[in-house]
Formats: structure tokens, sequence, C-alpha cells
């Protein structure tokens, strides 16, 4: 997505008293989220992180949730929109609930209320500062998608917010194959946390997984992953340049 | 103080190619399926094409959430028409109705480059072309999108287009077979596919004639 200043043309389609009640920029923001379709359903993968600017300030977000029966939403950006989100998605399971119908939203209805809901914002000049991932199992059929802040939205085998698209999508294209088991599910998406974890400024080592499959959610306790930082150069960064830092 | 500036764009460029050939009985529909944002790809497999009545089939390649939101106006519009008219729009007439949509977004725009490809009331192969704002023209083939600089003068080459200059205006629907503007499609997609980085990883063709639809499928580079 194109984060650039806005030209002259577009000034004067949006009105001055309206600023103070737009979005301008985030504040409390949740860094990737990596998703697969595995064999049994779904699997969900989001740190515990909320950055204020450069600092890690909030360590126990969840940004993963359950959504109605079949599906959980995994959340990157503005924490504040997201819990917005939740109260619309809360109240739109609700009301499909009071139906009394037997039936049931599944993932490609809530996926299809939130690209619509992201795209409206968008089009109002008052963006929800989400990117989203949202993933689901319904009468056998596995689903995995994703909308960002302005709209744009897709499904596949496997999706990814923010670093996630440029660091994880790419193991995942090497590494995904149908049929994964849970075990090698999670394996593979601790590799992608991993290097995230790496690589990823914004990245806090307190991350959770989510799982969904016909039977049910199950998102776990949030645990830390193992990382490895002995290497050589960093024992003496500075042998090769003395004096400096 | 100065006025605040966003520092988001509304807008966003997915990419992509589409294109339509008109035949005497048949018109080809075709676009590839690579879904990008800036230097990354999003996914390798998004159908740009959609259907929109019997005889009328549409790609469109820009904005992804523009372009899904408009192929849903359609689709609504034409839902309600029947309801309305008890029978399918026909191709002609969803051109005029996407044109209309179009401009009606004339001051914050669609960004969605579209060709409507299809079979007129006679059964004869037609291809509408458009720009953001609904500007329209009934052509005999047409290319949008990231690669469509690239394809048009392939086609303009290969299909010994007459010039729209001259008086009567000759038709531009080409006397090829099915199966020969097929390959020739698949031609210009493998071209493209080379020089545009925001085109390829599989290509989508649409074929619409008397006997109804078709869809054919064709590996492209990945990379």
């Amino acid at each position: 997505m194109n984060v650039s200043d806005s030209t002259p043309a577009m000034n004067n389609l949006m009105g001055s008293e309206a600023d103070s009640q737009r979005t301008l920029y985030p504040y409390v923001t949740g860094t990737s989220v990596v998703g697969i379709k595995y064999k049994d359903g779904i699997l969900l993968a989001a740190d515990m992180g909320g950055s204020y600017g450069s600092t890690l300030r909030y360590k126990t977000v969840e940004r993963l949730k359950s959504v109605g029966k079949h599906s959980i939403i995994g959340a990157s950006g503005e924490i504040s929109d997201f819990q917005e989100i939740m109260r619309n998605l809360d109240d739109l399971i609700l009301y499909d609930n009071m139906w009394d119908d037997g039936n049931s939203f599944g993932p490609k209805e809530v996926h299809n209320y939130l690209t619509r809901m992201m795209y409206n914002r968008r089009n109002k000049f008052n963006p929800l500062w989400n990117s989203l991932v949202l993933g689901g199992v319904k009468n056998g059929q596995k689903y995995l998608g994703t909308v960002s802040m302005i709209g744009v939205h897709y499904e596949d085998n496997h999706v990814a917010t923010g670093f996630g698209n440029h660091l994880a999508r790419p193991l995942l294209r090497d590494e995904w194959h149908e049929n994964l088991t849970f075990e090698e599910g999670v394996k593979l998406l601790e590799k992608c946390m991993r290097v995230l974890l790496y690589r990823d400024r914004s990245a806090v080592n307190k991350l959770q997984i989510a799982k969904i499959t016909e039977e049910g959610v199950t998102i776990s306790q949030p645990y830390a992953l193992k990382t490895f930082w002995g290497f050589s150069a960093f024992q003496n960064p500075t042998a090769g340049a003395e004096g400096s830092w | 103080m100065t006025k605040q500036h966003a520092n988001w764009s509304p807008y966003d460029i997915n990419g992509g190619t589409v294109v339509a050939i008109a035949g005497a009985d048949y018109c080809v529909i075709a676009a590839d399926t690579r879904m990008s944002t800036g230097y990354s790809i999003l996914t390798r497999d998004y159908s740009k094409i959609i259907q929109l009545a019997d005889k009328s089939v549409m790609a469109s390649s820009g904005f992804q959430a523009d372009v899904r939101a408009l192929q849903k106006v359609l689709e609504a519009r034409h839902l309600i028409y029947q309801h309305q008219h008890n029978k399918q729009m026909s191709c002609p007439a969803m051109a005029q109705l996407l044109s209309n949509t179009l401009y009606f977004k004339r001051f914050f725009p669609y960004y969605a480059f579209n060709v409507l490809g299809g079979l007129d009331s006679e059964g004869k192969g037609c291809v509408f072309t458009y720009d953001a704002v609904g500007s329209y023209e009934r052509v005999g083939y047409s290319s949008q999108g990231s690669g469509s600089t690239l394809i048009t003068p392939y086609l303009d080459n290969q299909l010994k287009s007459p010039s729209p200059l001259l008086l009567p205006a000759k038709d531009a629907v080409t006397p090829l077979s099915e199966s020969e503007a097929i390959d020739l499609v698949k031609t210009c997609f493998v071209s493209a596919t080379e020089r545009d980085i925001y085109t390829g990883d599989k290509l989508e063709i649409v074929i619409l004639n008397a006997s109804g639809k078709r869809r054919d499928y064709m590996e492209l580079r990945k990379d």
C-alpha cells in the first residue's frame, strides 16, 4: 500500500473541520500476522506486542480472536481500531445468532463483511488502520483470506500482513504444501515467526498460535521462541574497525 | 499551522494485464492472475475476470478493492435488471451501464481499467474498452493494465486492424478462428510476462460463443 503525501487534488476533497475526526496515523500498533491452511483447518500466528512508535510499549496484546463458531481473526496495525472491529464483529455474530435459524456465518461471510467495512471507511477517508487475516472452516471447507486498510483483499493457502509479506510468504511459498499435519504447520509458522523476530524491530518474543478446525477454536497460551545470538561476528562487532561502535 | 496532509493513499496499484479479442461469432477475454503491491506479490491466483451476464464478461486491472466494488455494483444492477425486465442484459447495454457507473464516481474514481467482452444481439463478438472514468468505445480488440503498452502494438500488427480514421468505419472484428485467437492471446501474455514485472504466474482465458462459456488456464513465468 502506498503511504505517500496526498496530492493537492486530494486535499480539496477533505474538509478541514472534519480533520480532527479522521484517522491520520496509527498510535499503538501490532506487527505481522501469519496464517496457513493445514490438513484439518487453519493456523494463525501473531506475537503479543503493541508498539507505540518505536517503543515496545505493550507486551500482552491478544491479536488473535475467534469470531463466531467458524472463524478466527488476526489483526495488525492500530490496536484500538481492532477493538472497534471486534465490537462490530461481535454484534454481527450476535444478530446472526438471534435469527436462531440453525445457520451461522462462516469465514467467507465474515471476510466479506470485513472487506466491505474496510473499503467503506477508506471511501470516507477515515480508515480503520489495520491489516486483517481471517481464517476458518465450515462444512469441511477451509478458508483463509486477508484484507488491508484500503480494502485490498484476497484468499490463498497462506497469507501474512506487514513484514510477514516480505519475510514469511517466501518461506511459505517454498515449504507449504497441502495436508500439513498440525505439528508440521506449527513448526512452519514458528520458522516464519522466528525470522520475523530476528528481522522485524517491532516483533516481541511472546507469541500465540490460533487453530481452527471443524471441531472448534483453540488459541494457545503465550510462549517464546528459542533464538540464537552466538554468532562469532556478534562477539566482537568492532573488530574490523577499532574505535567504532 | 499548515493543513494536515494524509500519510496514506486511498489507492494502490495491484497490477496485472487484461486483453479481449472479438471474432465473428466468439469473444476471447483473458487476464493474468497475479496480484501485486509495490515490489511484492500478494497472490499468484487471483481472478480478474467476472461474468456479469450471459453474454458479457468483464476483465479489470488496477486497484483491486475498487475493481471488486465495481464488479459488485454491476452484478447487483444486473440482478435488478433481470427482476424488472425478465431477461439478461445485452452486452452493449452492459457496456453503457459500466460507463455510467464509472462516470458516477468521476470525482473519486474507481481506479479500474476495464475491458468488456461478449456477444452482441446478433451473436457477433464485441469488445468495449474503457478508461478509469467511463470513456468507452466498441473495438475489435483491446488490452488494458500494466502490460497493455507491450501487448497493444503486437495486436495492432497481428490483427492488421484497419485505420480508425477510415470513413466509413471498417469493422475491426478479426476473421481469425477461435483457436487462432486463443493462441494469439497466449503469445501476448507470454511476451508481456517477459518484460512486465506485474504480469505473470498464470493466464486465465474465458471464451464466449454460441454454445456458451468456456474457461482455459495456462502457466506463465513466476519471476
